[in-house]
C-alpha cells in the first residue's frame, strides 16, 4: 500500500522518543531516519495488543531477500477517532512482544514428575491432548443430576483465556467448549 | 458487569473514550487510568484542558491521575459504596436530583413489595444454611397483568426506600468509613451536587479498584445510581464507563467466554429447565410496565433459537427444542476460582489455559500452585512460557512430586492473524494480519479446531458418553480444521436461512428456526454489503466523518449494538424527544425522526407522554434504582473486606458481605484468612503504565523500563520500621510472603479511618518466576485471598491484610 502524503507528514515522532531533552531539536532528522527506514515498506492495520483502549496501529513490513516478511516499524494510527496517532510505552514497544527471541520454538512436553520438557510434534501432541480430554470428559460427564434432570455437562475440564484472542477466535472457542459440554469456562474480565 | 446489566440491562461501558470530552465533572474510582489507560486518559485530559472539566480522583493512592486531578481524595481501598453513599445521600436529602428524569426514567416511584426490609446489615429473605438471599422477594407489588404499582409518594416507594436506606450515609459516618476528612468530603458532594442540573453532566469512570472486592459488584451499582439520579445516563459525557484491562475481554465476554452466559449475553440455562419456555421463564425479563418495551425480554427466544441453529444446524429442529438439551447446564457457579476449587477437591482433571497464567492471576498463587498440581494434564497455549507451563518447576515446588502431565503449545501473536478486537467502548475493530506465523507456532483457533475434530474422530470410532452435541456441532468452514476468521465473523453475524443473505440487524432474527446468528448483538456488523469493523473513516476528516459533531463517528469501526455509540441515549433527550442539553445533544427528535446517535429506542416511534419508556432493556422500561438482579442486596451497602483493619462503623456484628463465597470454609480445608492482630496494614494491588499483566516480562524495553519488583511503604511506616528506600523488605499476608524492594513514599496516606490510623500498601503485580529478569521471582498474587463476591465471584484483590519488615 502506498503512503499517502497526508499519512507521511502525519508519521511525527510518536511513542517514548517524543521530545528533546537535549536542548536541539531532532525533529527533522528523526523524520528523515523514519522515512528511510519505511521506504517502500507494505503497511498495514492492527491495534495494540495490551489494554483496551484499542489503539489503532500502522505495522511496516517487508519482504527480505530470504522471503521472511520483516516487521519494521509499529506506530500509532493518526486517524483514528481513539488515539490520533499516539501510543502509550506498551503500545509503542509492542514491535519487541511480536518479534522475540523469547518465543517457544515449538511444543514441548512435560510427562508425570518430570524434571524437564521433551520436544515433540504436533502431532504427538494432539493426540495425547485430544485422547485426554475425551478420557476426562468421559470420566466427569453427567447427563442427569441427582434430582434427575438432564443437565449434560462436563465436569471435569476447564477453559480459561482469551484476553487477547480475536473476537472470532473467542467466538469459536466458546462454541467448541460448549460443544463438549464444558461449564468452567473463563476469561480475564473477572480477574 | 453483573452491576450494570442489573441496572440498565446490559453490562458494557455505556459511552466511549472519545466520548469522555463532554463531561463536566469526572468521578474517577478504582482506576488510575493515566498509568493504566494513558492513551484513553488523554479523554479526560481534553475534557479538562477544553471546556474547564474537573477531575475528582479517589484513590488509595497518589498517583498520576491524581497528579492532574482538581481534587485527589485519598479514600481507604474497597469503602467506595460509603463514598458514593454519601453522595447519594447528600443528592437525596438536598433534592439536587434531576426531578424530570428521576420520575420518567428511573423505578424511583415504584412500590416495592411488603416485607422489604434492612436491619443490622441484613437485608430480608436470607437463607442462614445456604448463605445467601431469596432475591424473589425483593420485588415490586403488582397489579392483576403483573405491572408494577406506582405512586412516588407511598411508603415504600423506591425513592422513600432509598432516601431511609441513604440517610445513615451522612458525612461524618462517610468519613469515618473512608478515611476522607469531612470537609473535603462536603467539597465533592458539593460539586457533585451540581451535576443534576439538564445543562450539566458527569461522567463515573472506573476499572478493576471497584471490581477487585467481596463488594465488587454494590461498588459500581452504586455510583450506577447516582448517574440515574443525575439524570446522567444516556448522555454524552455522562454515563458509567468502565475500563477494560485487555485488548479484547470486551469482546470475548460479548462472546460468552464465560462460565455463566451464551453469546450476547444469554443465561446458560439451569438444570430443571427442561425446555426452552422453561430457560425463559426464568431468564428473561417480563414486562413489568404498560410501556416499557422490554426488548431483550420480547425477543429472548429469537437469540437463543437463532444460536441454536447457528451451533447445531439441521440437527436443531422445532421438535428436539431446537437441541436445547444439547447445553450444558451448571449446577453451580463455575467462575474462575470455582476452577481451583474443583481441582484442589480434586475434582477438576485437565485445564487449558490461553493467554492467560492462573499462577500469577491467583489469587492465592500458592494455592493455584497445589490446584494444578492436583491436575491429570494441563494445556498452555501461548507464545511464551509463562508461570503455568512452568509451574512445576516454581521455587519451592519438587518437580518429582508433580505428576500433573503440561502441555506446553507455541501460539501465534494478535499480529500473526486477523479479526477483530472490542475495546472498552463496545468499537469492534478489525486488524488485518501483518506477520505470518512464526516457526512452528499455531494460531490459538486452529488448534482448538483440530483438538475438537480429533475428539470427534475419537467419539466416531469409540463411542463415549453423550455423544451428540460433539458429532452435532456445526463445523461449517472451507477448511474445518483451519477456519479462518472472516467465516466465523460471517457466522456471528448470521443470516436467514431461506435466502442464505446475511442479516443487516437482529430485528429479523426468528424463533422458529429460520434465522441463524452466532450473537444477535453482532448482528448487522458484517451484513451482504461487507464487514464493516474494517471501516476507517475517521479524524482524516472530521466534517466528512463525523456529521453530528459530536465525535460519534459512525463510520469508524462498527459498535454493539447496530453501530450506537452511547447507550441508553434515548434518555439524552426528555421525555418529547428534546436534549436536555442542546450543546451535547445525543439524539433529538427532529422533522418525524430520530437524528444524531443510532437511536436505542424503536427508530421510527416518536416521543410523548404515551411513548414507550426510554430504557428498553428493562422490563420495567426505565433505570433501576433498586434491583433485585444482584445476588447481594437490592440497595448497595457498606460492608468491610473480608480482611479488614476495622469492624463495620454502620454494623460492627455485620462487618463483611454475608453472601461473600468463602470457598476454603465451604470445601472444608482450613482457614486462610488472617486477622489485624498478626496482619495490621492493609494492602492494595495494581499495575503500572510500563507493564501488562506478565506477558510484558518478555518484552525488552519495558523490562529496562520497570526491572524489578517492589512494592510501595507509606513514610509513615517506613519511618516506624526503620524501612528506607532500596531496602529489602519482606511483606507476608495468612498466605504467602513477598521479598522485594521498597519504594518510601508520600503517595500512600495514612488515613484517619474509625478514630484510629490505618497505613496502605501498594503492591504492584508484574512479577514472576518466567521472563527476562527471572531473578524477580515473587508473586504478588502469593498474597491476595481466595475468595469472591456473591454475585460474580471476582477475587478480592484490591482490599487485604499484611504486615512488612525489613530484613
Ligand atoms: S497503546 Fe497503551 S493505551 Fe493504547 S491500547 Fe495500547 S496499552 Fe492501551
Amino acid at each position: 500500500m502506498e503512503v499517502s502524503r497526508r499519512r507521511f507528514l502525519s508519521i511525527g515522532p510518536v511513542g517514548v522518543l517524543g521530545g528533546s531533552a537535549l536542548g536541539f531539536d531532532l525533529t527533522e532528522s528523526i523524520n528523515v531516519k523514519q522515512r528511510l527506514r519505511i521506504e517502500g515498506a507494505t503497511l498495514a492495520h492492527s491495534l495494540c495488543p495490551y489494554c483496551a483502549v484499542g489503539c489503532s496501529i500502522i505495522a511496516y513490513t517487508r519482504k527480505a531477500a530470504n522471503g521472511r516478511t520483516e516487521l519494521l516499524q509499529i506506530e500509532g494510527d493518526p486517524d483514528s477517532p481513539v488515539n490520533e496517532g499516539t501510543l502509550c510505552p506498551k503500545g509503542a514497544t509492542s514491535l519487541q512482544l511480536a518479534v522475540s527471541r523469547r518465543r517457544v520454538p515449538q511444543p514441548l512436553y512435560r510427562a508425570p514428575g518430570a524434571a524437564g520438557w521433551t520436544k515433540v510434534s504436533w502431532e504427538f501432541m494432539l493426540d495425547r491432548l485430544a485422547r485426554n480430554i475425551k478420557a476426562s470428559r468421559d470420566a466427569t460427564f453427567v447427563t442427569q443430576d441427582a434430582e434427575g434432570n438432564v443437565v449434560n455437562r462436563c465436569e471435569g475440564i476447564a477453559f480459561a483465556g482469551g484476553a487477547a484472542f480475536s473476537s472470532e477466535e473467542g467466538y469459536l472457542a466458546t462454541k467448541l467448549m460448549r460443544g463438549l459440554g464444558l461449564v468452567h469456562l473463563e476469561q480475564q474480565a473477572r480477574v | 458487569m453483573v452491576s450494570l446489566a442489573a441496572t440498565f440491562g446490559r453490562g458494557a461501558m455505556t459511552n466511549h473514550w472519545r466520548d469522555i470530552r463532554h463531561a463536566d465533572l469526572i468521578l474517577v474510582n478504582g482506576a488510575n487510568p493515566a498509568e493504566a489507560h494513558p492513551v484513553g486518559f488523554r479523554w479526560l485530559m481534553r475534557a479538562k484542558l477544553d471546556r474547564g472539566a474537573k477531575i475528582i480522583h479517589a484513590d488509595p493512592r497518589f498517583t498520576r491521575t491524581s497528579a492532574v486531578a482538581d481534587t485527589y481524595v485519598r479514600i481507604r481501598t474497597g469503602t467506595d459504596v460509603a463514598y458514593f453513599g454519601g453522595l447519594i445521600n447528600h443528592v437525596l436529602s438536598n433534592r439536587l436530583y434531576h426531578d424530570d428524569y428521576v420520575r420518567w426514567a428511573t423505578n424511583a416511584g415504584f412500590v416495592v413489595k411488603e416485607g422489604y426490609a434492612f436491619q443490622d446489615g441484613m437485608f430480608n429473605g436470607f437463607d442462614r444454611e445456604q448463605g445467601v438471599y431469596n432475591t424473589k422477594l425483593w420485588a415490586y407489588e403488582t397489579d392483576q397483568d403483573g405491572h408494577a404499582r406506582i405512586d412516588p409518594d407511598h411508603p415504600r416507594s423506591v425513592l422513600n426506600l432509598m432516601a431511609a436506606h441513604y440517610r445513615r450515609y451522612d458525612a461524618d459516618t462517610v468519613s469515618r468509613i473512608t478515611g476522607i476528612p469531612r470537609e473535603q468530603f462536603m467539597q465533592v458532594a458539593g460539586l457533585v451536587g451540581e451535576m443534576g442540573r439538564p445543562d450539566k453532566v458527569m461522567t463515573i469512570v472506573y476499572a478493576v479498584g471497584l471490581t477487585h472486592h467481596t463488594t465488587g459488584v454494590q461498588l459500581i451499582r452504586s455510583g450506577a445510581i447516582l448517574q440515574l439520579l443525575l439524570g446522567n445516563m444516556g448522555r454524552p459525557g455522562g454515563g458509567m464507563n468502565a475500563e477494560r484491562g485487555h485488548a479484547n475481554i470486551q469482546g470475548n465476554t460479548d462472546h460468552a467466554i464465560s462460565w455463566d452466559i451464551l453469546p450476547g449475553y444469554l443465561r446458560i440455562p439451569a438444570p430443571g429447565q427442561k425446555d426452552i419456555k422453561a430457560y425463559l421463564d426464568e431468564s428473561a425479563s417480563i414486562k413489568q410496565h404498560p410501556r416499557a418495551v422490554n426488548f431483550f425480554g420480547e425477543n429472548y427466544r429469537r437469540y437463543l433459537v437463532s444460536l441454536l441453529k447457528s451451533w447445531y444446524g439441521d440437527a436443531a429442529t422445532k421438535d428436539n427444542e431446537f437441541a436445547f438439551d444439547y447445553l450444558p447446564k451448571p449446577a453451580a457457579n463455575a467462575s474462575w476460582i470455582s476452577i481451583f476449587d474443583q481441582a484442589l477437591r480434586g475434582k477438576m482433571q485437565g485445564v487449558m489455559l490461553s493467554g492467560m497464567t492462573a499462577t500469577s492471576i491467583g489469587p492465592d498463587s500458592n494455592q493455584v500452585l497445589q490446584a494444578l498440581s492436583n491436575l491429570k494434564w494441563l494445556c498452555v497455549m501461548d507464545p511464551f512460557n509463562t508461570t503455568s507451563s512452568e509451574f512445576w518447576r516454581a521455587p519451592g515446588m519438587d518437580p518429582a512430586k508433580v505428576q500433573t502431565e503440561v502441555f506446553m503449545l507455541p501460539a501465534t501473536h494478535w499480529i500473526e492473524k486477523d479479526g477483530s478486537f472490542t475495546n472498552s467502548g463496545r468499537w469492534a475493530q478489525w486488524k488485518e494480519q501483518v506477520l505470518p506465523p512464526e516457526g512452528e507456532a499455531r494460531h490459538d483457533h486452529w488448534i482448538l479446531a483440530e483438538l475438537f475434530l480429533r475428539v470427534r474422530e475419537l467419539y466416531q470410532t469409540q463411542g463415549g458418553r453423550f455423544p451428540d452435541p460433539v458429532l452435532k456441532l456445526t463445523m461449517p468452514y472451507r477448511n474445518p480444521r483451519k477456519p479462518e476468521l472472516d467465516e466465523i465473523a460471517q457466522e456471528i453475524n448470521g443470516r436467514d436461512l431461506r435466502t442464505g443473505k446475511r442479516l443487516a440487524t437482529f430485528v429479523d432474527l426468528n424463533d422458529d428456526g429460520t434465522t441463524a446468528a452466532g450473537d444477535w448483538i453482532y448482528t448487522g456488523h458484517y451484513p451482504e454489503e461487507g464487514n464493516l469493523t474494517k471501516r476507517r473513516d475517521g479524524v482524516q476528516d472530521p466534517g466528512r466523518n463525523d456529521p453530528s459533531g459530536m465525535g460519534f463517528y459512525p463510520n469508524w469501526a462498527w459498535s454493539w449494538p447496530a453501530n450506537r455509540r452511547i447507550l441508553y441515549n434515548r434518555a439524552s433527550a426528555d421525555e418529547n424527544g428534546r436534549p436536555w442539553d442542546p450543546e451535547r445533544p445525543g439524539i433529538a427528535w427532529a422533522g418525524g425522526k430520530w437524528v444524531g446517535d443510532v437511536p436505542d429506542y424503536p427508530p421510527t416511534t416518536g416521543p410523548g407522554p404515551d411513548a414507550p419508556l426510554p430504557f428498553i432493556m428493562t422490563g420495567e422500561g426505565v433505570g433501576r434504582l433498586f434491583s433485585n438482579a444482584v445476588a447481594d442486596g437490592p440497595f448497595p451497602e457498606h460492608y468491610e473486606p473480608i480482611e479488614s483493619p476495622i469492624a463495620n462503623p454502620l454494623h460492627p456484628q455485620q462487618s463483611a458481605t454475608p453472601v461473600a463465597f468463602m470457598y476454603d470454609e465451604r470445601a472444608g480445608r482450613a482457614s486462610r484468612f488472617g486477622t489485624p492482630a498478626d496482619y495490621p496494614y492493609v494492602a492494595t494491588s495494581y499495575r503500572l503504565t510500563e507493564h501488562e499483566h506478565y506477558v510484558t516480562q518478555n518484552v525488552e524495553h519495558l523490562v529496562q523500563l520497570q526491572p524489578e519488583a517492589f512494592v510501595e511503604v507509606p513514610a509513615g511506616l517506613a519511618r516506624e520500621k526503620g524501612i528506607e528506600t532500596g531496602d529489602l523488605v519482606r511483606v507476608s499476608s495468612r498466605r504467602g510472603k513477598l521479598e522485594v524492594r521498597a519504594v518510601v513514599t508520600k503517595r500512600l496516606g495514612p488515613l484517619q479511618v474509625d478514630g484510629r490510623q490505618v497505613y496502605q500498601i501498594g503492591i504492584p503485580i508484574h512479577w514472576g518466576f518466567v521472563g527476562i529478569n527471572t531473578g524477580q521471582h515473587w508473586l504478588a498474587n502469593a498474597l491476595t485471598p481466595f475468595v469472591g463476591d456473591a454475585s460474580a465471584r471476582t477475587p478480592e484483590y484490591k482490599a487485604f491484610l499484611v504486615d512488612i519488615e525489613k530484613i
